[in-house]
């Protein structure tokens, strides 16, 4: 089961700046739902293969050719915070 | 409510034009939406423009498609180009897609009049549209329940006659709980069979695009429209698509129907119940053999999904970092505070909730016990699936095991909204095609849904099954009164 210090390991993972009320709800919510999953235990599943995709298709390819997709203007017209034809974020290292 | 068909024949005889029907569709929107709330956005003008295009190419002399002229609503989740697309997220707030869906632009192709972008459950996940960031949709047959979900707005506009017919997408029951629940027709289609290429990813193995309208004939010439190999998603299978109106036949002569005996069992509501097993036998009427199939393993299918999807989620939601589009928090000090404050204040509960569940169940020590479990899970009940389809053509259960509930009434509880998804969710860990026709209505009025399941790539017998039960039963006439 999960606890109040694992959440928020893994929230951290997740990038998410939870506020302490999130973390609890977060911890009572998420063992109520692990624990719904231990059902799983009921089945033997030995020598079964996982299922990664419903139905599977293989060797998918495609030509190596550059397609333009958009106008970069456009594209960069989304961003929160630019800098010319530059994404711009805030500094990654604290001084 | 006027079928495809029908509004197509009236505009080659030019009884009323294209500009005309988009019209009626846009002041119905004006008149019901503030009761059911079903859109985000209303593209009137754009729709009028589309609208009078069919008319400059029905004055022409041009022939027309089946689907020109016709009013659709996209589920906000579907990238229009130009057209805000939220996904119902704060997040994505402001984001005005660069690029056009395969789905969108088959429809435009084809003529179709969007009249605008349907709410949803926030990224599609919910069974209710409640956690959608912007508004409550509420069911047109009763506006203190809710619509189902995730694709809540598009069947409500559906359902409340605010457009002929819609996309959804269904990851777990988004298509065919919100159409049992607001009693109308809803398919998702088997995996790959329609483009997810600019579908707003939450669960890649199991996301798959589908129509709702108020009859199985517009379902098969939407299907018809949207489906098809697309080079764009690597996941699109490349097939034939037919002209699925081929397929709806007034009877079942021949056909072997299985009905899934696990799903009458505890928690099944005593009238949903009592209305498929009348479906059922009215389908044996109908000259279906109509067998007990036993599938030990569906049950498991939450478990699994609630492993799969998030795992899934939390990887495709990973590329909301206030970086490239979307929202993002004004005054972070660094780069990390950035991502995290963003995420935190842009995602709502549900979505946090599942990214947590996913980034767990993925996570070092836990992966073999939680994830690749459910996977192998998953393969036992495609398994199950696929020794049914050995003896019968189709199958049959409720599409929910109970009709649409009051808003607010599962919204504190996630667990219990979770398990909303009994009998959908198997469908699309197996990937199979599934459809929800009407099917009767509770003693509150409430419309009930009967789900058809088909074998890999068999819309034809869920279509033929659909059609020939809607046939010989009016459900699918009555309309709900606003």
């Amino acid at each position: 089961m999960i606890d109040r210090e694992q959440v928020q390991k893994v929230a951290l993972l997740a990038r998410l700046a939870l506020e302490d009320a999130e973390i609890d709800t977060f911890t009572t919510q998420l063992n109520d739902i692990l624990g719904y999953f231990e059902q799983l235990g009921e089945l033997d599943t030995t020598d079964v293969e996982p299922t990664t995709r419903a139905i599977e298709v293989v060797n998918i390819t495609r030509h190596d050719q550059r397609v333009s997709m958009s106008d970069r203007e456009e594209i960069l017209q989304g961003a929160p915070d630019r800098d010319g034809d530059f994404f711009k974020v805030p500094k990654i290292i604290n001084e | 409510m006027t079928s495809i068909r029908a509004l197509h024949q009236q505009l080659v005889k030019k009884e009323r034009s294209a500009v005309e029907i988009a019209q009626e569709a846009l002041e119905r929107i004006q008149s019901v939406e503030p009761k059911v709330h079903s859109f985000l956005h209303v593209t009137a003008e754009k729709a009028l423009e589309q609208a009078k295009q069919i008319d400059a190419k029905i004055a022409a002399g041009e022939a027309i498609g089946l689907l020109a002229g016709i009013p659709v609503g996209i589920k906000d989740n579907m990238c229009t180009q130009g057209i805000p697309t939220t996904c119902a997220s704060r997040i994505l707030q402001n984001f005005v897609p660069p690029y056009e869906s395969t789905v969108t632009q088959k429809l435009l192709d084809a003529g179709a009049v969007t009249v605008g972008k349907t709410n949803l459950d926030e990224f599609a996940m919910g069974g209710s549209t409640e956690t959608s960031a912007y508004q409550l949709t509420y069911n047109p047959w009763d506006v203190s329940r809710v619509p189902g979900g995730s694709s809540g707005g598009s069947a409500a506009a559906v359902a409340a006659g605010e457009c002929t017919v819609s996309l959804g997408s269904d990851t777990g029951g988004s298509i065919r709980q919100p159409a049992s629940f607001c009693g109308i027709v809803g398919m998702k289609p088997t995996y790959g069979l329609v483009s997810r290429y600019g579908l707003v990813a939450f669960a890649s193995s199991l996301d798959q695009i589908g129509p709702f309208s108020r009859s199985v004939e517009d379902t098969a010439i939407l299907l018809g429209a949207i489906a098809g190999h697309d080079p764009k998603d690597s996941t699109s299978l490349n097939v034939e698509i037919p002209d699925y109106t081929q397929f709806l036949k007034p009877d079942l002569k021949g056909k072997k129907i299985g009905v899934i005996k696990e799903t009458f069992g505890e928690g099944l509501d005593v009238e949903v119940g009592a209305a498929v097993e009348t479906a059922i036998q009215q389908l044996q009427s109908l000259g279906a053999e109509v067998v007990e199939i036993s599938c030990p393993r569906f049950r498991y299918g939450i478990a699994a999904y609630y492993i799969i999807a998030p795992s899934e989620a939390s990887a495709n939601l990973a590329r909301y970092d206030g970086v490239k589009y979307g929202a993002r928090i004004p005054d972070a000090d660094n780069l990390m505070e950035m991502y995290t404050r963003t995420r935190a204040e842009g995602f709502g509960a549900e979505v946090k909730r599942r990214i947590m569940i996913g980034t767990y169940t993925l996570s070092a020590g836990y992966y073999d016990a939680y994830y690749l479990k459910a996977q192998k899970v998953r393969t036992l009940i495609k398994q199950d699936f696929e020794a049914a389809f050995k003896q019968v053509d189709a199958l049959v259960c409720p599409t929910v095991p109970t009709t649409a509930f009051k808003a607010g009434d599962k919204s504190a509880d996630p667990l219990s909204m979770y398990l909303v998804d009994l009998m959908t969710i198997p469908v699309n860990l197996a990937g199979l095609p599934g459809m929800s026709v009407p099917c009767g209505f509770d003693a509150a009025g409430m419309p009930i849904g009967l789900q058809i399941i088909g074998g890999v790539l068999r819309e034809d017998n869920v279509l033929q099954v659909g059609y020939a039960y809607e046939q010989a039963t009016d459900w699918h006439t009555r309309s709900p009164k606003l």
